[in-house]
C-alpha cells in the first residue's frame, strides 16, 4: 500500500517532469522571443550589442539548458519566475485566472456528468423509446459539432437575439457579485460540458446495459427488489467504473477545452493567460500554466484511481 | 387434498428472431404439491431452464418471451400478475438458486447487505433483517457468519457463495425454491454437500423445492418425482423409484444407461446417446427424439405423442409400450 503510494507519487514527478521539458523544448523552437515580441520588427534595427544586454535582460541569452536547469530549480523552491511582458511574479499572475479557470472546469464537470448519466441512465432503462432516441441524437450532436463552434454560436444568438451577454462588463468574481459570476461562466460551462455530456452518456448507456445482461441482476430481480433499488444498487453501482473513467478522461480533456471557451466567453482564465503568453513569447507563464494544466492531469488521474478502489472491492487486495 | 402449489400449464415460451418466432418449450405441465421435492431433467437446450425462469418472469426479453399457458402459485395466475404483486411473489413466495454462484451475486456488496435486500425487499425491517441474516448464513452451514457476511462475492469460494445463495433464497421463508442447477459449477464434494444441506432444511419446513439438472444422478437420491424434458416438452413424468426401476420412454432408459455406475474395477464402456438434441427450428411434425431413438418406427415421423399414462404414476410420450422395445 504504501509502496504504491510511492511509486505513484515518482510516476506523477516523472510525468510533470517530462511535461516539462517537452514544453521547454517546443517553446524554444518557435521562432522569436521575449525580445521580439516586445519590439516587433524594430528588434532588426538593434545592435549586437543592445541585442546581447536585452537578452541578458530577459533571460533569454544563456544556452537553453542552463536556462531550462535554472527554471526548474526556481520552479521546485516555489518561485515560479516573473513575467517577462508584465515583469509581476507570475505566481501573482496565474491566482486569480485559475480561480476563474477551476470554477469554469467545475460547473461544467457538474453539468457534464448530470446531463451524461441522466440521460445515459434513462436510455438504457427503456432502450429504444424516445427519451433514448433523444439522448443518442444529442449525444451525437455534442461529440460532432466543436466547443468553439457551440461557443461562438451561443454568444451570437445570445448577444444579437436577446441583447444578453454578461461578459459585456468585464468579468466578476463570486465573491463581488454571485449572481453576475454565475451567468458568466454557466454558458461557457454549458459549451464545454455538451461534449462532456456525450462522451459520459454513451459510456453510461453502455455500461448499464451490459450489467443488466448480467446474471446477478437476475438475481436481483429474482429476490423482488423494487424498480429503483435495482437501477442504483445493483445497475448503476456495477456501471460506476466505465463512467468514473470516462468522466476523468473528460475532465483532462476539459482543462484544454477551456483555452478556447475562455477565448469565445471573454474569461480571464488560464486559458486566456496562456494564449497572450505565447504570444508575447512569455516562457516563464508559458511554462508555469501548462505545468498547471499537467499537474491538474495528473491529480485527476490519481482521484480516479482512487475512486476505483472505493467503488470496486476487488481492486484494494493488492 | 389440495391443489399444488404450484402449477404449470401448457407454457410455451420462445425467442423472436427476424424470422419469427421459434418455439423452444412447446406446452409444457407440471405440477408441484405442497412439501414435494421434483427434479426436472434434461439435456442442456431441452428448455427446463426456461420453464423454470419463466415462473418468476426472468427471462432476457427480449429476446425470450412467454408466448402462452399458465404458472399457478396457489391458483393465482403469475403471468398476469401486476408488477407489485410479482415483487412479492419474487424471492417472497418463489425463490430462486441460480447455476453459477460467482457471478449471481453483485460482485461490489457484501454478501451480507445482499440477503438482508432480499429480506428488507419483503417487508422486514432492517434488525430484523440483519439478525435473520446471521441466522440464515449459520442454517446452511457457514462457519462465522458475522465474518461471512461482511465479505465480498470474490472472497468466498464458490461453494461458500451457493450457500450464501441458498442462505438468500431461504432467508424469507419460501413456499417454493426452485434451484437451476445449483451444483454444475461445483465439484464434486461440494455438490454433495448442497444437495445433503437442501435435503436437511427442506425436510424442516413444508416447502416444496424444483431441482432442475442435467444430471440424473443428483436427483436420485434427492427428489421424490423426476420430470424428464425434451426439445421442449415433458416426455416422461414418474415417481423417482419407478423411473429409475422401469423407465417407460426410451429417452429416459437412455439416460440412465449413460450413468457411470458404482461398481469400481469391474468397468464397462458408458453409454452414450448417439446424435444430438434436435435444432428448435426444424423440429418437424413427428416425435422430436426419433432421430436418435432405437425403437422410431414410421408413424414417430408422422406424429407427435402426448404424455400418456402408463401405470403406477408413470406418464410417458411414446408411441410405443416398453415392453415394446426388446426386440
Amino acid at each position: 500500500m504504501l509502496l504504491g503510494i510511492v511509486r505513484r507519487m515518482l510516476s506523477m514527478a516523472l510525468t510533470l517532469f517530462g511535461v516539462s521539458v517537452v514544453i521547454f523544448v517546443v517553446l524554444r523552437l518557435l521562432p522569436g522571443n521575449a525580445v521580439t515580441a516586445s519590439l516587433g520588427v524594430s528588434a532588426g534595427l538593434l545592435t549586437h550589442a543592445q541585442l546581447a544586454a536585452l537578452n541578458h535582460f530577459y533571460g533569454v541569452g544563456q544556452p537553453a539548458i542552463e536556462q531550462f536547469f535554472s527554471w526548474l530549480g526556481s520552479t521546485l523552491s516555489g518561485n515560479l519566475g516573473v513575467s517577462l511582458a508584465s515583469r509581476e511574479p507570475v505566481s501573482t499572475l496565474v491566482g486569480q485566472p485559475l480561480l476563474v479557470t477551476l470554477e469554469l472546469a467545475a460547473v461544467a464537470m457538474v453539468l457534464g456528468v448530470l446531463i451524461g448519466v441522466g440521460f445515459g441512465m434513462v436510455g438504457a432503462i427503456r432502450p429504444g423509446r424516445w427519451p433514448d432516441d433523444v439522448g443518442q441524437g444529442v449525444s451525437v450532436v455534442g461529440l460532432a459539432i466543436p466547443s468553439f463552434v457551440i461557443g461562438t454560436g451561443l454568444v451570437t444568438f445570445l448577444s444579437s437575439t436577446f441583447h444578453y451577454f454578461p461578459s459585456s462588463q468585464g468579468y466578476v468574481s463570486f465573491l463581488q457579485d454571485p449572481w453576475l459570476n454565475l451567468q458568466q461562466i454557466f454558458f461557457p460551462a454549458l459549451t464545454l460540458s455538451l461534449g462532456i455530456g456525450a462522451a459520459i452518456m454513451r459510456t453510461t448507456r453502455a455500461a448499464v446495459l451490459e450489467v443488466s445482461g448480467l446474471n446477478f441482476t437476475r438475481t436481483a430481480r429474482g429476490k423482488g427488489v423494487s424498480t429503483q433499488a435495482l437501477v442504483w444498487r445493483h445497475l448503476f453501482l456495477n456501471a460506476l467504473v466505465p463512467i468514473v473513467t470516462m468522466s476523468g478522461i473528460q475532465l483532462g480533456y476539459l482543462l484544454g477545452g477551456t483555452v478556447i471557451v475562455e477565448q469565445i466567453f471573454v474569461l480571464p482564465g488560464l486559458g486566456r493567460l496562456l494564449v497572450s503568453s505565447i504570444n508575447n513569447r512569455d516562457f516563464p507563464v508559458v511554462q508555469s500554466v501548462t505545468l498547471i494544466f499537467a499537474t491538474g492531469f495528473v491529480v485527476v488521474n490519481m482521484l480516479v484511481d482512487v475512486l476505483y478502489t472505493i467503488i470496486d472491492p476487488r481492486t484494494r487486495s493488492r | 387434498m389440495s391443489g399444488p402449489v404450484l402449477s404449470i400449464r401448457g407454457l410455451r415460451v420462445g425467442i423472436r428472431g427476424r424470422r419469427g418466432v421459434e418455439e423452444i418449450v412447446r406446452g409444457v405441465d407440471l405440477d408441484v404439491a405442497s412439501a414435494e421435492k421434483v427434479g426436472v431433467v434434461g439435456e442442456s437446450g431441452s428448455g427446463k431452464t426456461l420453464t423454470m425462469l419463466s415462473v418468476l418472469q426472468l427471462l432476457p426479453s427480449p429476446p425470450l418471451a412467454v408466448l402462452g399457458g399458465r404458472v399457478l402459485l396457489d391458483g393465482e395466475d403469475l403471468l398476469t400478475a401486476d408488477a407489485r404483486r410479482l415483487r412479492e411473489v419474487r424471492g417472497g413466495e418463489v425463490a430462486m438458486v441460480y447455476q453459477d454462484p460467482m457471478s449471481s451475486l453483485n460482485p461490489l456488496t457484501r454478501v451480507g447487505r445482499q440477503i438482508v435486500e432480499a429480506l428488507r425487499a419483503h417487508g422486514t425491517g432492517d434488525k430484523v433483517a440483519r439478525a435473520r441474516t446471521r441466522e440464515v448464513l449459520g442454517e446452511v452451514g457457514l462457519p462465522h457468519p458475522d465474518r461471512i457476511e461482511r465479505a465480498f462475492p470474490h472472497e468466498l469460494s464458490g461453494g461458500m457463495l451457493q450457500r450464501v445463495m441458498i442462505a438468500m433464497a431461504l432467508a424469507t421463508s419460501p413456499k417454493v425454491l426452485v434451484a437451476d442447477e445449483p451444483t454444475t459449477a461445483l465439484d464434486v464434494t461440494i455438490q454433495q454437500q448442497i444437495l445433503e444441506l437442501v435435503s436437511r432444511l427442506q425436510a424442516s419446513t413444508s416447502m416444496s423445492v424444483v431441482w432442475v439438472t442435467h444430471d440424473l444422478g443428483v436427483v436420485a437420491q434427492l427428489v421424490d418425482r423426476v420430470v424428464v424434458m425434451y426439445a421442449g416438452r415433458v416426455v416422461e413424468r414418474a415417481p423417482t423409484h419407478r423411473l429409475f426401476a422401469a423407465p417407460t420412454h426410451p429417452y429416459t432408459a437412455a439416460l440412465l444407461a449413460s450413468l457411470p455406475g458404482p461398481e469400481i474395477g469391474h468397468r464397462r464402456p458408458l453409454h452414450q446417446i448417439g446424435g444430438t438434441p434436435p435444432d428448435p427450428s426444424r423440429l418437424g411434425a413427428g416425435c422430436p427424439f426419433r432421430a436418435r431413438c432405437p425403437y422410431a418406427e414410421q408413424r414417430c415421423a408422422e406424429h407427435e405423442p402426448e404424455l400418456e399414462e402408463r401405470g403406477a404414476g408413470s406418464f410417458a410420450a411414446c408411441w410405443k409400450d416398453p415392453g415394446a422395445w426388446a426386440r
